[in-house]
């Protein structure tokens, strides 16, 4: 037998085999959740950790008993950053493995390339991203923050407690960037921030020469009114970014960063030092003092066995989301899609920062906004946060064609697109 | 003798000063403890209050609470200088100066800080040290009243420029009186000469020094300053084309290092290497495991982390290469396009067992001392990292020319590469040295990964980052010859660079990359063609 | 003469590889369709998508073997061909939507509306028309092509430099359309789409259709390819292959028959890519990424370089192997993949079906050989084949 042959027959075997799965014995004893985090590729830097976060949430939900009396079984797939992959490892989960839900996705891309996949089967996604808003599908609940629950805030604060009056938008090139500078742009320009006071940058994935653009901020910032950088830099450009700001000397005393994409996980690959006092804008910090947290991060460490593992806010996201579920479905008393996507809405469960979340009828969820200052020691220092919980605000009201729009999946309305001028759902409907 | 006088003299003083001090200290106590109970929003009147007190006991205590090292105890909201030990904090009373021993962390709320204290702390620290008898204290005081101008430290500054003998600490002086003095309501005249020191000392500083003068200067000053910033602006501009260069320099050394072992395995032996950032990666998480050994247990030696590093990566990598060669690639000899094959496998299998075994997150290789921050020279911003960088590729380079142009070695390799059957037929070990080339190759990728470890993520995708560009570096240099190498990886990090500002980070990458498809369309062969036979093989 | 050059195409490989596909063609949209969720022969409509986007991969690595197998030009760029067909049918899929999208808007597409633009950009307009957008699916890739082929076989560049710049063509198309100024939707691409040619894109019986229509156009182009390689011309374009000077001092104008071979290979990718589009539902700048046309030379090497059938099995192959892989072995799957490519470089150089085309005309110069000493004649070369 030629190598060839064996793999023919293995392949050959894997195929009659999923195919035979499709028959529908999805075993009865077990509730499956599934997991689509990329474990390899450009996003396995950020995504891996959800995983490891989901699986340790399922686990130590069977330790209490599982759901509706039966254990919970987690089924993870790598969609290798490749976002066609997403929608047929997407598929293979609803329709081969038969999961009751599934957790997952990380870039706006991979969330666009499995919504139809969840529409046309009919399942559920917890997407636990911060995300640029301007979506509101009935599959799918979002669980990280809306443009309204993180960048204004952040510019909020900057506003009143550091009296910036010069502003500088620096992302990447993609969605969410674009469109958060886009409604940031329109919210300050209201405020009366001159347009020649914002200076929008955007740079590629992965960009790794800074030295230009820093030199171009610290210009910027020379014009003798207080300047600040607002980043939407992407996960791996931010080690560099963040290298080149310390090693010319941008102090976040002079020129203070406040970005929406750095959390623990990413300063945990920075000596922090040469960062103290630059900030975040999350709905989670590590540094959070309650004792539900200390017990997620004892749980966290004990699980990956490592003592230096830190936590962040999309893992926050992930845990609220999760227990948003087996709430519904406790409530439903079913796994059935439909069922479970009407208890969800109101579903109200503790989050890590203190407070209770809520599942909102837009599929998102109110939060609080906490800014923090970089520490030396690579965690976040609380300095600010929102007196009350903030609502997830799907279609910004700071975006001429979305400010009219809004969502509600209750039932009269159940419309993700709903034109209050016009009073049709479907957008703008002219 | 001298003891009992030394006694005495205590004694002396302690029984004079005690009432005095001692009320002054109570007062201090309170001053501090007060810390412990402020907002962030008042917590500058507490140390504005703190800093009139003049006293030098206030200085650590501000430097430590801009350190976030204070802290109030919970029961009777006692602040104290504290350190970490575990989780436990070793406590020094911050008006004694005294140990107050250990205690645990959960029995002290810490003093918050953010940007504004930090930025009051300096202010405040600023006008204290300025007399300072340390001299770098005093050049720190210096730049802090520069930094964080405070129309009520005129007074001091001015006494501490009469003071002043050391030249570099006098000229920061004098910039920090003449900023103060814009602020403060001296006469127009003095405030035109300050605007004329400004001018001399040129810079970004001044530039924002002066802009945010001219925003609240009355008319009679105004032509003035807008003169002086014109001025400014002018030799800024003339120094901003020298900094694009030393831009491009940058980048191109960093091209340079990324291509530099491609152009052995790649333009010398002809394998197309795709695991050739693979290579750079585990040099860089070689630097991640030498730094953590030395973290853990020898931490005096962290600035040295790089050198003991890049022997280590060279071997790491080298025997890594070696491997390779002698497993895989020996086979595929004659066979270029299916080492490509081979070798992006390797690369695949490489990058998931580093995820493996490191975990797919970045992980932390710090800057030693010597490789952090950055220095002036005229009107360029030069930060050591990136020229260590540029001084290390053209180590790197001239070595390997040495090694390939001076050495039995490197005769050897370039015989097998030029034609294996006749260098077999002179008596070489065409095998051995195939195995050495490719080992070189690969562990000169690893060095250059501890070099590229300072100023990038080090991830397992770190290699991905660099393949491309190392391939158009070689190619557009021309395969085979280091010197193309050498010139392309430069013209290309400068071309980028003055593209940059024009079109863009995105548009300015895509144009390059035009111009090496034209440009391999004039000369077919790169910049440095091989000419004759070696052509044909 | 068509029917001639038809019947010079058709080897017996070529004949049964037709007959399965098309044989596919029908029996998988009917066994998906007709027979209900339980039977034993049904077929899954997750299988039919997944199974159609592997037919798609295999026209494109069928497209890469004309050029790298029969060419000799290693091409590290072909899945921007791909790409580029690709939007093309994914601009006809987004002006389909219409109204329907988010925001209602009538004219421009979701993505348009929420960055603010006031207009459709000139080159969106026709998209809205099938017709259109079909020519444009060959017409992009082959022009683009024709371009980049023209200057690139004048000037007389092959071999690994040839390869670097397809590889600098795709990668500073995958800057470019990265670009949201660009208007082809920057990271997010082109989604969401609802119907084709008024079918919705969901409905088992369009994905039927489209699987039917893979499996067509890859017997087409396979048919096309085997005539192309079989002529006169096929043998110049070996000839060219195995010693280009040689080929051109005896008067053959190599630069305009590469120039061919590569604008047809480039028309076939966009097929394929516009095939591919519908069936996974988003067409984004990941597609130019040049390790996917890495893995195309890889699936075609696996398969067998130069066998026209051999890629499209590779295709099957790998990608098949990619998707159990990343379900069974989430951690490990790489390593098995890159251990395949190993495996196969280092022993099966001529890839699956090269190896097996050996071994078969090995075994049967082996038996002749026999059946000769059996009549007592002498034996022929076992190994004459080769």
């Amino acid at each position: 037998m030629t190598y060839r042959a064996r793999v023919t027959g293995a392949f050959l075997a894997a195929v009659l085999s999923t195919t035979a799965f499709n028959g529908a014995f999805a075993a009865d004893d077990t509730i499956k959740v599934g997991i689509l985090h990329s474990l390899s590729g450009t996003m396995a830097i950020s995504e891996t950790t959800l995983k490891d976060a989901m699986l340790m949430l399922i686990d130590e939900q069977n330790k209490k008993g599982g759901l509706l009396g039966k254990k919970l079984e987690a089924v993870v797939v790598d969609p290798a950053s490749d976002w066609p992959l997403f929608a047929e490892k997407a598929r293979e989960l609803v329709s081969v493995d038969k999961v009751s839900a599934v957790f997952g996705c990380w870039t706006s891309v991979s969330r666009k390339s499995v919504l139809p996949v969840f529409e046309e089967l009919n399942s559920i996604l917890f997407y636990p991203v911060q995300y640029e808003g301007e979506e509101s599908q009935r599959n799918v609940f979002y669980t990280g923050a809306a443009p309204n629950q993180q960048a204004i805030p952040a510019v909020d604060y900057l506003m009143e407690n550091e009296e910036v009056e010069r502003w500088v938008l620096a992302g990447t090139d993609y969605v969410y960037p674009r469109t958060t500078n886009k409604i940031l742009e329109a919210y300050l320009i209201a405020k009366g921030v001159k347009p020649e006071d914002i200076m929008i940058n955007y740079t590629p994935f992965g960009h790794s020469d800074w030295q230009t653009i820093v030199s171009d901020i610290k210009k910027f910032g020379s014009a003798g009114k207080k300047t600040a950088v607002v980043s939407t830099i992407n996960g791996d450009a931010n080690v560099p970014f963040y290298k080149e700001l310390g090693n010319q000397g941008i102090k976040a005393e002079d020129i203070p960063v406040v970005a929406f994409s750095v959390g623990e996980e990413e300063l945990a690959g920075l000596d922090t030092g040469p960062l103290v006092g630059h900030l975040a804008a999350w709905n989670y910090f590590q540094s959070v003092d309650n004792p539900a947290n200390a017990e997620f991060i004892k749980t966290w460490k004990a699980y990956t066995k490592n003592d230096k593992r830190v936590t962040n806010d999309p893992m926050e996201a992930h845990y609220i989301g999760f227990n948003m579920w087996l709430k519904a479905v406790e409530k439903a008393g079913t796994t059935d899609t439909d069922a479970v996507l009407d208890a969800m809405i109101g579903v109200s469960v503790p989050n890590l920062s203190g407070g209770y979340s809520t599942m909102m009828p837009n599929h998102h969820i109110t939060k609080p906004v906490l800014i923090g200052e970089i520490q030396g020691d690579g965690q976040f220092e609380t300095v600010w946060e929102t007196p009350g919980l903030v609502v997830g605000d799907e279609w910004s009201d700071y975006l001429p064609d979305s400010k009219d729009l809004i969502s509600d999946w209750r039932a009269p309305m159940s419309c993700g697109n709903f034109n209050v001028a016009t009073g049709k759902c479907g957008g703008k409907g002219s | 003798m001298y003891r009992i006088f030394q006694t005495l003299l205590i004694a002396l003083c302690l029984f004079t000063a005690i009432p005095g001090g001692l009320r002054a200290e109570e007062g201090l106590r309170d001053l501090v403890n007060a810390l412990g109970e402020a907002k962030l929003s008042n917590m500058d009147e507490h140390i504005a209050a703190l800093a009139k007190t003049g006293d030098a006991k206030v200085v650590p205590v501000l430097e430590a609470l801009g350190e976030g090292m204070l802290y109030a105890r919970k029961a009777d909201n006692q602040v104290f200088l504290t350190k970490e030990s575990g989780s436990n904090l070793t406590l020094t009373d911050p008006v004694t100066g005294e140990s107050a021993g250990e205690a645990p962390k959960a029995a002290f709320s810490k003093i918050k800080v953010n940007n504004g204290v930090r930025r009051a702390v300096r202010t405040a620290l600023g006008s204290l040290t300025l007399l300072s008898p340390d001299r770098n204290q005093r050049l720190k005081a210096a730049q802090s009243v520069l930094q964080s101008p405070n129309a009520d430290a005129l007074g001091a500054i001015e006494n501490a420029l009469a003071a002043e003998k050391d030249a570099e600490v006098r000229a920061l002086l004098e910039r920090a009186r003449a900023t103060t003095l814009l602020i403060s309501d001296r006469p127009v005249d003095e405030k035109k000469e300050a605007v004329q020191v400004l001018k001399q000392s040129g810079g970004r500083e001044a530039l924002s020094i002066l802009s945010t003068a001219l925003n609240s200067a009355d008319e009679t000053l105004r032509p003035d300053i807008e003169a002086a910033l014109a001025g400014i602006e002018q030799t800024q501009a003339l120094w901003a084309a020298g900094q694009n260069v030393w831009y491009g320099l940058s980048l191109g050394s960093v091209l340079l290092l990324a291509a530099i072992g491609l152009a052995i395995t790649f333009g010398v032996m002809g394998i197309i290497n795709m695991a050739h950032g693979e290579m750079v990666m585990l040099g860089a998480y070689t630097t991640f495991m030498v730094q953590e050994i030395l973290r853990n247990s020898f931490p005096g030696l962290f600035d040295w982390s790089l050198a003991i590093a890049l022997p280590l990566a060279f071997l790491v990598t080298g025997a890594v290469g070696m491997a390779m060669e002698r497993g895989v690639i020996r086979f595929l000899y004659g066979r270029p396009l299916e080492t490509l094959l081979a070798t992006w496998g390797i690369s695949l299998i490489l990058q998931q067992s580093v995820r493996s075994i490191f975990g797919p997150t970045n992980r932390e290789v710090g800057n030693p001392s010597w490789m952090s921050g950055a220095f002036e020279l005229g009107g360029l911003t030069i930060t050591w990292n990136r020229l260590w960088i540029i001084l290390f590729a053209l180590a790197v380079f001239a070595a390997l020319l040495f090694l390939l142009k001076k050495t039995p070695m490197g005769l050897q390799m370039r015989a097998v590469t030029q034609n294996r059957r006749m260098a077999s037929s002179m008596g070489i070990r065409t095998p051995w040295v195939d195995a050495l080339t490719f080992a070189l190759g690969s562990g000169i990728a690893g060095m250059a990964g501890v070099a590229l470890s300072q100023i990038d993520n080090v991830s397992p995708n770190l290699g991905q980052g660099y393949i491309i560009d190392s391939f158009m570096v070689v190619v557009f240099g021309g395969v085979g010859n280091l010197w193309g190498t050498l010139v392309g990886a430069f013209s290309l990090g400068i071309l980028n660079k003055f593209l940059e500002p024009y079109a863009g980070a995105v548009l300015g990458k895509i144009l390059v990359l035009v111009l090496i498809i034209l440009f391999i369309q004039k000369r077919p062969r790169g910049l440095f063609a091989l000419k004759g036979r070696a052509v044909e093989a | 003469m068509i029917t001639s050059f038809l019947i010079r195409s058709l080897d017996r490989t070529i004949v049964i590889a037709v007959a399965i596909l098309l044989a596919l063609a029908v029996l998988v949209p009917a066994l998906n369709l007709l027979t209900s969720a339980d039977h034993p022969l049904h077929v899954p409509t997750y299988l039919v998508s997944l199974f159609g986007k592997y037919l798609t991969y295999a026209l494109l690595a069928l497209a890469l073997d004309l050029v790298w197998g029969f060419c000799g030009i290693l091409s590290l760029g072909h899945a921007a061909f791909f790409a580029l067909g690709g939007y093309a049918m994914g601009m006809y899929l987004m002006r389909q939507i219409g109204a329907r999208g988010s925001y209602g808007n009538p004219l421009l597409p979701d993505f348009m509306v929420f960055l603010n633009w006031k207009e459709l950009p000139w080159f969106w307009y026709g998209f809205d028309m099938f017709w259109f957008a079909a020519l444009m699916v060959i017409v992009v890739p082959g022009l683009i092509a024709f371009v980049f082929g023209w200057f690139a076989f004048r000037s007389r560049v092959n071999g690994v430099y040839l390869s670097i710049i397809t590889q600098a063509m795709t990668y500073a198309l995958l800057l470019a359309f990265f670009r949201n100024d660009m208007g082809f939707g920057g990271n997010n691409g082109l989604t969401d789409f609802k119907d084709i040619l008024g079918f919705n894109i969901q409905a088992d019986g369009t994905r039927g259709a489209l699987f039917a229509a893979s499996a067509l156009a890859l017997a087409a182009s396979l048919v096309i390819t085997s005539g192309i390689v079989r002529s006169k011309f096929g043998k110049v374009l070996v000839a060219l292959r195995d010693a280009e000077s040689r080929t051109r001092f005896l008067g053959y104008r190599v630069e305009h028959m590469k120039l061919f071979a590569f604008t047809v290979s480039a028309m076939m990718a966009g097929v394929a890519g516009a095939l591919y589009v519908p069936q996974v539902g988003i067409i984004n700048p990941g597609e130019f990424e040049p390790g996917n046309s890495i893995e195309v030379v890889i699936w075609t090497a696996v398969g067998g370089r130069g066998t026209l059938v051999g890629p499209i099995i590779g295709a099957i192959l790998v990608n098949g192997g990619k998707s159990i892989f990343t379900a069974a072995f989430p951690e490990f799957w790489l390593f098995a993949l890159g251990g395949l490519f190993v495996l196969v470089t280092l022993f099966l150089p001529k890839g699956v079906v090269g190896t097996a085309l050996q071994y078969v005309s090995r075994r049967r110069a082996y038996r002749e050989a026999r059946n000769h000493k059996d009549a007592g004649l002498p034996a022929a070369e076992p190994l004459a084949a080769e």
